[in-house]
């Protein structure tokens, strides 16, 4: 099958890749950092190069109100936002898992007000953390790319069917120029069938959606949407298997970069996994033996995978983009915490929060977190977290 | 692997040089990135792009801090920025400007690799305007050899169309001919 090898910015990838994807309907307000993946698209579809019906709504609640009318009736569905956006939209985000609607979204990770920031954390996307939705997280624009079709691959399957987000960090990676390896259609319509959704509106079948719920039942509503969410990993492994095989890209819930031996592991999700195995590189030159813990699937949150991934490691520095505030912690670390708590031998937990609102992070800043996060492990100094770089 | 810096004023170009640097060595099967100094776009007011050119595949996403090469676009820029600031052993910077890299050495206390061209008379001469992106493209072929013409070629048609894209082409080769350098 032929792939084509292109400089590209990642977000115009995205959206040729939504656009072979072949979607329906598209409804999005274009919002900092997300503008060009919603423009590109805009653009597709005026130029007659998508058959798709772009819906130029007048806010983000529109936008995800437009995306579960089409879902529910059928229609191959997808948005986009970012920050403050995805805070309007919040209240129709939950219902779209509720109803079970295999929407897509791109979310370009950014901070949320205040103070206004257009630059990257995730700040955002913890927000909706407990939405119910499939949640992944990409490293760099082939990721992105390539799980365009992995989420609507998931999201549509009939033992999924959940609203599925593909995080992708905002200007780091939505901003950036790199070469993306393009598939073939032929290869899409292998990897990703049409959509056929059993239980949908329509005016000779009338079903309905949204009810209302007395105490009596809304507990096992909620019951069935944990079990239906789990339900999606086995989905979520088959996508990604396939994928290998079609592409032979790889991909899993947890991914390792020279963790075997290693005995401390720095923990990321999105785009600092990459800088995370450089600067491992640097210090295993050195001698020492560290390693990086990626999560890729946020929800449901692969356990086993990861116990799997830290088995034998003595500590691990856990990196957030966001704050709790008068939490314990950042939220990944936190998750991380309430995960191995009573586990026997659990490595201790040293949590950094770090590159808030883009605040850059270099190479020597990861080298200064490992090597001071190691000194606090070995301390017993692995209480809350630690503001790296803030100026008091 | 290669590290570029563009200093430029909003509106001059400074993200699409870096942009059809990074496509240009990716056509030619490298690796490479470009990507502007995020921010509000705002006409006039500076604007920094990095690129990253290299055989393996590149992790690093941070800014560029030691570039081996830096552009600047508009010499007025000079008096607010370091340009030689992070400058790798070796390393040169390539400044749009009708002196000579020895005065430049000179006026800013210069103590690198130093190379001018008079882009803004060059591309006032080939399109009327002073946007010097292409031209200045030129100019960094020649001292870093990169990139060809045909190499460059490419993007720079792709970008501007075949009747900009030839203008773009003759400005660059000007620029790559009359660019002088002080070591």
């Amino acid at each position: 099958m032929a792939t084509v090898r292109k400089g590209i910015e990642v977000s115009i990838a995205l959206a040729e890749a939504v656009g072979q994807a072949n979607v329906d309907v598209i409804a999005a307000y274009p919002i900092t950092p997300q503008t060009h993946i919603v423009e590109h698209l805009a653009e597709m579809v005026a130029d007659g190069h998508l058959d798709a019906e772009f819906v130029p709504v007048e806010s983000e609640h529109s936008a995800m109100s437009v995306c579960c009318g089409s879902s529910a009736v059928g229609a191959r569905t997808f948005t986009s936002t970012s920050s403050q956006g995805l805070a309007l939209m919040a209240e129709i985000f939950y219902i779209a898992s509720s109803l079970r609607l295999p929407i897509v979204m791109a979310l370009a990770n950014r901070s949320l007000s205040g103070p206004l920031s257009i630059w990257n954390d995730h700040t955002d996307t913890m927000m909706v953390r407990d939405s119910g939705w499939v949640q992944v997280f990409v490293e760099n624009g082939q990721e992105a790319y390539d799980h365009m079709f992995w989420a609507f691959r998931v999201a549509e399957h009939p033992d999924v069917l959940y609203p599925t987000a593909v995080n992708l960090d905002g200007f780091i990676l939505t901003h950036m120029i790199e070469p993306i390896i393009f598939e073939d259609n032929e290869t899409i319509k292998k990897y990703l069938p049409d959509l056929k959704m059993k239980n949908v509106l329509h005016p000779d079948n009338p079903v309905s959606m949204g009810c209302f719920a007395m105490p009596e039942i809304y507990t096992e509503t909620q019951m069935a949407r944990e079990q239906g969410l789990v339900k999606s990993y086995p989905q979520a492994v088959k996508a990604w298997d396939e994928w290998y095989e079609l592409t032979g890209r790889r991909y899993h819930p947890i991914e390792t970069y020279r963790a075997d031996d290693a005995e401390y592991c720095v923990v990321t999700m999105g785009s600092y996994g990459e800088a995370a195995m450089e600067v491992v590189d640097m210090l295993r030159e050195k001698g020492e033996k560290v390693g990086v813990v990626k999560i890729r699937l946020w929800r449901p949150f692969p356990f086993e995978d990861f116990y799997k991934a830290i088995e034998g490691k003595k500590h691990l520095i856990v990196l957030d983009r966001a704050i709790s505030f008068g939490g314990p912690g950042g939220p990944v670390a936190t998750e991380i915490r309430s995960a191995l708590y009573n586990r026997k031998n659990a490595p201790a937990i040293v949590n950094y929060v770090l590159g808030l609102a883009g605040r850059d992070v270099t190479p020597g800043d990861f080298i200064k977190i490992l090597h001071e996060g190691k000194e606090k492990a070995l301390k017993g100094d692995t209480a809350g977290y630690t503001l790296y770089g803030v100026r008091e | 692997m290669l590290e570029i810096i563009i200093h430029g004023r909003g509106g001059q170009g400074a993200v699409t040089t870096a942009e059809l640097i990074a496509i240009a060595s990716i056509n030619k099967g490298k690796c490479a990135q470009a990507f502007p100094s995020f921010g509000p776009e705002r006409r006039g007011a500076p604007v920094v792009a990095f690129s990253r050119i290299d055989d393996n595949k590149i992790h690093l996403r941070s800014k560029v801090y030691e570039p081996n090469v830096v552009l600047v676009l508009d010499p007025s820029l000079l008096s607010i920025i370091d340009p030689a600031k992070g400058l790798k052993e070796g390393g040169t910077v390539l400044i749009n400007t009708g002196k000579s890299p020895d005065e430049i050495k000179k006026m800013y206390n210069l103590k690198t690799k130093v190379a001018t061209v008079d882009a803004n008379h060059i591309a006032m001469s080939e399109f009327g305007r002073p946007i010097v992106n292409t031209t200045m493209l030129g100019a960094l072929l020649k001292i870093t050899g990169i990139l060809s013409f045909d190499d460059i070629k490419d993007p720079v048609m792709a970008r501007f169309g075949s009747k900009l894209g030839a203008k773009n082409m003759n400005a660059l080769q000007r620029a790559f001919d009359d660019v002088k350098v002080a070591g």
